[in-house]
């Protein structure tokens, strides 16, 4: 069934999409938004997760959701109102969704009765009567409560749902959760077999449906096919509980036989059309003999081809037809979801768009190759030439901008995680807080949107335990109760800068300042500015929480989101003004495919150091260095500072560096510690395209990829942290080595 | 994976006749299954890689792919000269794993049947019987069979 588990992850998929825009709805909602469209687009989120959860028999999610829905269809109808305990409720209850929609997803079972209390604060929401029958897909009970009516529904679909893969017996099957349906289906307009056109209508369903639900419920069934069809509902008089008129079966009418035979004689080869015409036809003299008797039982209008339609009670009608179709069925559900607020999207395997990006780096390359090509032989004079490889270029770089932007993916779906974050962060260390989001809309690499979570979470978490003041210092302060954290996004110089600040009490310099001493970080009498004393809380083995709370004290301090935040290509700091709180900047590069590198030469090889790790460049002079055993270091500004023979350290050349025609880079690893790096020559500073080393060779210390140069020559990009660390540990062993 | 290499391995396949691609080493001949060369291309200077074994000559770009190329002669132990654009890059898949194997020349390709194969004689040192799978006589010349995952099987591991 490997058909069906892609269903199951397209659903798991659209699920958390869905789970998205529920969050959306309801902030928006907390922050005011009255809309009724709001309402709607929430309501559609959970209506749709359990419509789908109901397909894979999540039970424990449907039922849930079910009630959730109920609470959001009274909030529709503005059969109640919403008060900030009900939002309170929602919230929660959408955290809760989404906690049942992942075990599901990942098939573990979440512990039993995590559902009750929302379920009863959801009940009492929707005006206390408590749902009777949450499992929205079982057999109707009919409760004795509630006063069920006679609905006669008329069905006509036109071509165009069935274009757009609607399918009569899915709807057919709603209705039958609805209530007691009793369904028959009218083929009198089927034409001759020649005049049939295969895509066209020609059936059309009248159901008799008893139910309680409401005349808007039963539309709701068709929600997805308005405008495809042609429907009218008609109210009957409400009814005293009784034997509901049900076709009996025992006719010797089976359709859900009918049907499987039909789906067997068709072949089990790709799922039928959803047309009804191409599998309706072949059957139809056979009606004609054998069901005559039951023709009276429907709403039957006369009919003038000897095959008198069937009159089904189409009791189990669904599930085969179901079964031999699965694909179909989720294909009319995923293109019938209403997707109000994305505009049209297509889902691409992430191979696919890889490869594409890769070959635009390839044309890149092969440009720049054809260009030196050119010059090479003499023809760069040439003026349509010239123009022609200007254009070229201009063309490619288009398109290569086009392309790495497939990757790009709003940074939405890692902000609309951090409230409720906020929200659970906030209610453990009882503080009140309001959550403000900027720029979500805001594009970078999908793969880096996937990597912000850690970092910004325990931004945030810090940002509320240490950063805001408990709710009595805040009135102390003369601040609002309330704390607010924002959380921003915006592109700045081909960047993503990502800030995340609070209205606290902002850093305790002085005592940043003492741990750092007593940690041995700093020495005692250190000169710091106060940016430079900020900055201290990202060094490891910093922590600030003088009590180990759950929340932030965990072992791990800022110097893990540092790291995290470097691996990315990107830089983090922090601006705090004392009594107004703090600001942490985050700045990433747009793509993990290409790099900013500094280009150098080291013994005739071209190797690229990635920017974000250079802090400057110098040329230096025989006096500032300095042996400390095999090692050198060099004093830069009066400090002594390791420097790190790349040439050497490689084994490009075993002969020491030429100062005189050297240039060193100083660079900034773990910790903020600086290193100079002694290169020959520096060729300048280029966006790179980043290769794996690693698929066809593997890992090498002190490198991290590897990139293709304009002249189509591979160049390596060095990891300047584990050649930092690793020219450091191994400096004494690597001095004998080389001696011997 | 290993099952995929074995079966590919003319050395140990038992199946039907299948082709072979002929190549020079120095004054030696070896083959390989012609289902594993993905493609042929001359030499091009190799970047060099830090720290790798002597028989990695270093990466190359091909077509945008990062190839490591491997000194078969020093692989083999056999006198290595430095290359020229004479040499010839033999592109070889493994699985997912793509590297070129820098040898003399291409010189044929034969239909190998298992009944030509004949084993590796124990005059030959350790080295060369692990990675030559068989030898077959072909016009009075001796050709190996190269076991391609042997030759290549430990360029990952040493590398990481």
């Amino acid at each position: 069934m490997e058909g069906m588990d892609e269903i199951r992850d397209t659903f798991f998929q659209e699920a958390e999409e869905l789970l998205g825009e529920l969050e959306r709805g309801l902030i928006l909602i907390q922050e005011g938004d009255r809309d009724s469209e709001t309402v709607n687009a929430i309501f559609r989120a959970v209506h749709s997760i359990k419509g789908g959860a109901g397909m894979f028999e999540l039970d424990r999610l449907v039922s849930f959701a079910h009630a959730f829905e109920t609470v959001l269809d009274d909030l529709r109808s503005r059969k109640i109102g919403l008060e900030a305990n009900g939002l309170k409720t929602m919230l929660r209850s959408a955290d809760l969704l989404s906690d049942l929609v992942r075990t599901a997803r990942a098939g573990e079972e979440m512990e039993a009765g995590r559902e009750a209390v929302l379920m009863a604060e959801l009940a009492a929401l929707s005006g206390g009567v408590a749902d009777a029958a949450p499992s929205a897909f079982d057999a109707p009970e009919l409760p004795a409560g509630p006063v069920s009516r006679l609905y006669d529904i008329r069905f006509t679909p036109l071509a165009a749902l069935y274009a757009n893969a609607g399918d009569p017996a899915l709807l057919v099957r709603e209705l039958h959760r609805l209530g007691t349906a009793t369904v028959s289906c009218d083929a009198s307009h089927v034409p001759d077999l020649s005049e049939l056109d295969p895509e066209g209508a020609y059936l059309s369903w009248t159901v008799a449906l008893e139910t309680t639900e409401s005349e808007d419920t039963i539309r709701e069934v068709f929600e997805f096919v308005e405008g495809d069809c042609i429907l009218e509902v008609i109210a009957g008089e409400p009814m005293v509980v009784e034997e509901p008129a049900v076709v009996e079966e025992g006719d010797g009418f089976d359709v859900a036989a009918l049907l499987a035979r039909m789906q067997a004689e068709l072949g089990d080869g790709p799922a039928p059309e959803a047309t009804p015409s191409p599998f309706d036809m072949p059957f139809a003299p056979d009606f004609s003999a054998d069901f005559s008797n039951v023709v009276d039982l429907a709403d039957m209008r006369p009919v003038e081809t000897p095959a008198p339609s069937p009159a089904p009670a189409v009791e189990p009608v669904a599930a085969p037809v179901l079964a031999a179709s699965p694909a179909k069925t989720e294909e009319s559900k995923a293109s019938s979801a209403p997707a109000p607020a994305a505009g049209a999207t297509i889902r691409v395997d992430l191979d696919r768009l890889d490869r594409l990006v890769n070959l635009v780096g390839e044309l890149v390359i092969n440009r720049a190759m054809v260009a030196q090509r050119v010059v090479e032989a003499g023809l760069s004079n040439t003026a349509a030439v010239s123009v022609g490889l200007d254009e070229l270029e201009q063309l490619t770089r288009e398109i290569q901008d086009n392309v790495m932007a497939l990757r790009a993916q709003p940074v939405r779906s890692v902000f609309q995680r951090m409230s409720r974050l906020v929200r659970e962060v906030g209610e453990a260390v009882n503080k009140q807080v309001q959550l403000v989001v900027e720029g979500e809309g805001t594009e970078v690499d999908k793969t880096i949107v996937e990597r912000l979570t850690d970092p910004l979470t325990h931004m945030i978490r810090n940002a509320i335990d240490h950063g805001l003041e408990s709710p009595e210092k805040r009135l102390e302060a003369g601040k609002p109760l309330t704390g607010t954290v924002h959380l921003s996004a915006r592109h700045a110089s081909g960047h993503i800068v990502i800030e995340v600040s609070d209205d606290g009490g902002g850093l305790n310099r002085p005592r940043v300042r003492d741990i750092a001493v007593s940690k041995g970080l700093i020495p005692a009498d250190a000169q710091l500015s106060d940016e430079e004393t900020d900055n201290l809380i990202f060094l490891p083995g910093f922590s600030t929480a003088s009590t180990i709370s759950n929340i932030s004290g965990r072992g791990v301090g800022l110097d893990v989101v540092k790291r995290s935040v470097q691996a990315l290509g990107g830089r983090i700091s922090i601006a705090s003004r004392p009594g107004r709180g703090s600001t942490f900047t985050l700045a990433l590069p747009l793509t993990l495919a290409v790099l900013d590198g500094m280009l150098v030469t080291v013994a005739d090889q071209t190797l690229v150091l990635p920017l974000t790790s250079t802090v400057e460049t110098l040329k230096l002079k025989p006096e500032e260095i300095h042996a400390l055993g095999s090692s050198k270091l060099v004093t830069l500004r009066g400090a002594f500072t390791p420097m790190i023979d790349v040439g050497r350290h490689f084994g490009y050349r075993h002969a020491p560096a030429d100062l005189t025609k050297s240039v060193g880079l100083v660079v900034e690893t773990q910790g903020n510690t600086r290193t100079v790096l002694l290169v020959d020559e520096i060729q300048g500073q280029r966006q790179v395209v980043i290769k794996s080393l690693e698929t066809n060779y593997g890992s090498v210390p002190g490198i991290a990829a590897a990139t293709i140069l304009g002249d189509g020559r591979v160049a390596l990009i060095l990891d300047v942290d584990a050649l930092v660390s690793e020219a450091s540990a191994s400096a004494s062993d690597f001095s004998f080595a080389i001696a011997g | 994976m290993s099952t995929e290499l074995a079966n590919r391995d003319p050395g140990r396949e038992t199946g039907d006749a299948r082709e072979a691609i002929i190549f020079r080493v120095g004054p030696q001949e070896f083959c390989i299954d012609i289902m594993t060369v993905r493609e042929i291309r001359g030499w091009t200077p190799a970047t060099m890689l830090p720290r790798s074994p002597g028989y990695i000559r270093g990466v190359i770009n091909l077509r945008g792919t990062v190839l490591p190329i491997l000194d078969l002669a020093q692989r083999l132990d056999l006198p290595s000269v430095d290359p020229t654009s004479r040499h010839v890059i033999v592109v070889v898949q493994i699985g997912a794993q793509v590297v070129g194997m820098l040898v003399d020349a291409v010189s044929d390709i034969i239909t190998l049947a298992d009944s030509m194969i004949q084993p590796t004689p124990a005059v030959a040192s350790e080295a060369s019987r692990s990675f030559v799978g068989g030898l077959v006589a072909l016009d009075g010349r001796m050709i190996n069979i190269l076991r391609l995952e042997n030759v290549l099987g430990e360029i990952r591991a040493e590398a990481a």
